[in-house]
């Protein structure tokens, strides 16, 4: 199972991984039309500056998600099989409730959308757009590993 | 772009890549894979770098910031930071104007005070009438002599860059119309370097908010090269190197010869290239090349130093921008010469590669380890022949098993001018633009349009200028090219007269085969857009077609553009009243909505003319095509005579 991992380190705060997550989730994918379009596509992933380093936040997929729990619709689920945390736009109600417990800050709420921005790995393409993006390689997809604690 | 039929259309290129790529050598195509993806925010414009408090930048999805730390918005940041590149621009095109003005100087102050000649006595004056014309448009009297009269236009042309108030003299070269509109809106340029250094002004932190005053200040800089700089370099190099002829030449990498000492001038300034054909042409140098082995010195060109020698002597051009790495991977030039401008850092390790000396010349542009040769009109011949004798030298430095020449080179006929253009179409006996005009009035021709510009790794090389040339020449449209954009159409074949017959419509055809002329005609470097400025206020002076450059039915593009210069020169023809549209990609004001469609949409009710960008050759010629016609029809013209000619 394949999990985005940063090298804070590495991480410039040139937040091209955001406005690649952004282009990636657009309709046209190109960033001089994506910027038009009536439905403006948001990025999922943030670059957060805290103690003089970077960090790019996105959801971290955790198995035994809180915003799992905290969804009362059941919008939210743990897929084991594909290892992620899935979001069915049908039930979601926007209560924001994922929003406010996830521990990483990686959920926000689109309010134009009443759809909170979460990443999906972009399971749709070869790689995902933010590895794709990051000029310093300080984004990484790689299997998962136990943190050393 | 890793394949190669995708990164160029032109054989000769492709075969270079293969070799390139075999041997491990990098090109600009790998170093601008290697920068993808490139930032958004740089591509948007709303990366602001301009004071201590930034770097700042604006959100284009509008969650984050939307004003810098000083509060300059997305519409301040990017006009400002175009408006930077329009005086970037405009100083190349400008300095290079001062240097041959400087040149003719020392060649008048020269010949009073010494009889061997003078301080440049490698030049004198070509062209003597063009000499008293221009003299006479700065109320020189002409009856005076050729030195003195050289020595006090001289004086006031370099005084155009200096000058505080009033207006550049070369203004009143536009039609009065024109020149009401720029009073109008305050935008006639008054001094060359000041409105350089005013622009800049303007844009450093916390001067000009308001993006329209930006755009129009921009406007007024770019004019000042257009109608000042650019059109003083293009002038002035005809009275001292010869006004251009028609002239046949051959183009692409193919003319370079594998038994030659093979000498590569790149860059712009032509009082370098001009120097290096006399000293080709030294037969001191040449015994010495056959000493060396050598059938002969072969002198070719890249870029738009390769036009002015190709215009005026038809020294071959072995390619244009993105070929200049190209030539040295080749394995066969002994030394490429470099004066300034689109000089890429890379060609030092390239040339490391091979036994090319690079060699630098002008103080403005070196290279830190770079053999440096200093060039001034002082001692020209003498440096430009060490330059030379350096290349013959290094003959024996070849290795002949890595010499690969592609085959492909193409015949062109280039030199024509505003001057050459309408002797040709009207005849030696009644040489004015009246045929010229006819032909649109009558609708043999659709109108006039102009591509120039440059190459640019987002674009197939050459992709973009010779398709949509095609597609233009084939409804009819006379096209006028300068710079990496004529370079591009020739190694297509499409500036022989045959040309015609095979690409353009019947009208175009008919004119092409009356006169003998291509249906694409060169006019030269990119400071040599001027020569459509004045061409184009004299099919106005003409009559029949309107009171004003946005009458005409006319249209400018710039394909593959990459260089700050490209954008000054759309400002130029835009503020002058010229429909342009740009490809490769659009201008960095994409993040700010009211500076594109102030751009795009606003400008046509201020000067007549507006931008465009697209990204499309075949959408671009019907954008063009669809203007021209507009206008057309505004000047109730007939419809163009024929349909457009088969695809």
């Amino acid at each position: 199972m394949k999990q985005l991992y940063y090298e804070v380190r590495k991480c410039l705060g040139c937040r091209s991984c955001e406005i690649a997550c952004a282009l990636a989730h657009s309709l046209s994918g190109e960033l001089y039309k994506a910027l038009g379009e009536e439905k403006l596509s948001m990025p999922r992933e943030k670059v957060l500056a805290c103690g003089g380093k970077n960090y790019p936040v996105s959801c971290r997929h955790c198995e035994g998600a809180l915003c799992v729990d905290a969804c009362m619709a059941g919008a939210l689920v743990f897929d084991k099989q594909k290892g992620q945390v899935m979001h069915d736009a049908e039930r979601c109600v926007g209560c924001w409730m994922c929003v406010m417990v996830c521990p990483y800050g990686a959920i926000r709420p689109n309010i134009l959308d009443k759809m909170p921005l979460r990443c999906d790995k972009c399971t749709d393409k070869d790689e995902p757009a933010c590895v794709a993006a990051c000029p310093t390689q300080a984004v990484i997809e790689q299997e998962k590993v136990k943190a050393k604690t | 772009m890793g394949n190669i039929e995708q990164r160029s259309i032109d054989k000769a290129t492709q075969e270079v890549l293969k070799k390139a790529q075999a041997e491990n050598i990098n090109t600009v195509w790998d170093r601008f894979d290697q920068q993808q993806p490139q930032c958004g925010f740089g591509q948007l414009g709303l990366c602001c770098t301009v004071c201590n408090m930034g770097p700042c930048r604006i959100d284009p999805f509008g969650e984050g910031a939307q004003t810098g730390a000083c509060g300059a918005n997305a519409d301040t940041i990017t006009a400002r930071n175009l408006a930077r590149k329009v005086a970037v621009g405009a100083s190349a095109h400008s300095d290079h104007g001062r240097d041959i003005a400087h040149t003719l100087s020392l060649i008048s102050d020269g010949a009073k005070h010494t009889h061997k000649g003078g301080h440049a006595h490698s030049y004198e004056i070509l062209d003597l009438e063009k000499l008293k014309a221009l003299a006479a448009e700065f109320g020189i009297d002409s009856a005076k002599n050729k030195d003195e009269m050289a020595k006090e236009l001289s004086k006031k042309l370099l005084e155009e860059f200096g000058r505080q108030q009033g207006e550049l003299i070369f203004t009143k070269r536009a039609p009065k119309k024109r020149q009401e509109i720029w009073k109008k809106l305050g935008i006639t340029p008054r001094g060359i370097d000041r409105e350089v250094v005013e622009l800049l002004h303007t844009t450093t932190m916390g001067v000009d908010n308001d993006y329209k005053n930006l755009i129009q200040s921009g406007m007024r800089c770019a004019l000042s090269d257009g109608w000042g700089g650019s059109m003083i370099a293009t002038d002035v190099q005809d009275i001292v190197l010869g006004s251009p002829q028609p002239i046949r030449g051959k183009v692409n990498l193919g003319v370079l010869k594998e038994n030659y000492v093979n000498i590569v001038v790149h860059g712009h300034e032509p009082v370098l290239s001009e120097m290096a054909v006399k000293a080709a042409q030294d037969p001191e140098l040449i015994k010495l090349a056959k000493k060396m082995g050598a059938q002969g010195i072969n002198l070719a060109g890249i870029c738009c130093t390769a036009n002015e020698v190709l215009m005026r002597h038809g020294i071959p051009v072995a390619g244009n921008f993105l070929q200049q790495e190209l030539a040295i991977i080749t394995g066969a030039v002994e030394v490429m010469m470099v004066d300034v401008q689109c000089i890429m850092p890379a060609l030092q390790e390239v040339a490391a590669c091979f036994h090319t000396k690079l060699v630098t010349t002008s103080p403005k542009a070196r290279f830190p380890g770079v053999t440096h040769i200093e060039f001034s009109p002082e001692n020209a011949y003498e440096s430009t022949k060490q330059i030379v004798k350096l290349a013959v030298e290094n003959f024996s430095a070849r290795n002949k098993e890595r010499v690969n020449i592609p085959a492909q080179e193409m015949d062109l006929v280039a030199g024509f001018t505003k001057e050459a253009v309408f002797q040709i179409l009207g005849g030696k006996y009644r040489a004015t633009y009246g045929p010229l005009n006819e032909a649109i009035i009558s609708g043999r021709l659709r109108g006039l349009a102009g591509v120039v510009g440059c190459n640019n790794p987002r674009q197939t090389h050459d992709y973009f200028h010779t398709t949509l040339v095609k597609e233009l020449i084939r409804h009819d449209v006379l096209v006028l090219q300068t710079g990496c954009s004529a370079i591009a159409c020739a190694k297509q074949g499409l500036l022989i007269p045959e040309a015609a017959k095979l690409y353009a419509g019947l009208g175009l055809q008919e004119i092409c085969e009356a006169v003998g002329i291509p249906p694409v005609l060169h006019l030269g470097s990119c400071v040599d857009n001027s020569r459509i400025l004045t061409a184009a206020s004299q099919v106005i002076n003409e009559g029949g077609l309107g009171e004003d450059i946005s009458d005409l039915p006319a249209a400018g593009c710039a394909p593959e553009w990459m260089s700050e210069k490209a954008i000054t020169i759309g400002f130029y023809f835009v503020a002058s009243g010229v429909y342009t549209v740009f490809g490769a990609s659009p201008f960095a004001t994409m993040g700010s909505k009211n500076v594109t469609d102030y751009l795009t949409k606003g400008l046509e009710s201020v000067t007549g003319g507006s931008f465009e960008f697209c990204d499309d050759p075949i959408k671009t010629a019907k954008l063009m095509i669809a203007h021209i016609d507009k206008k057309r029809q505004d000047l109730k013209l007939k419809p163009a005579m024929y349909e457009a000619g088969k695809a």
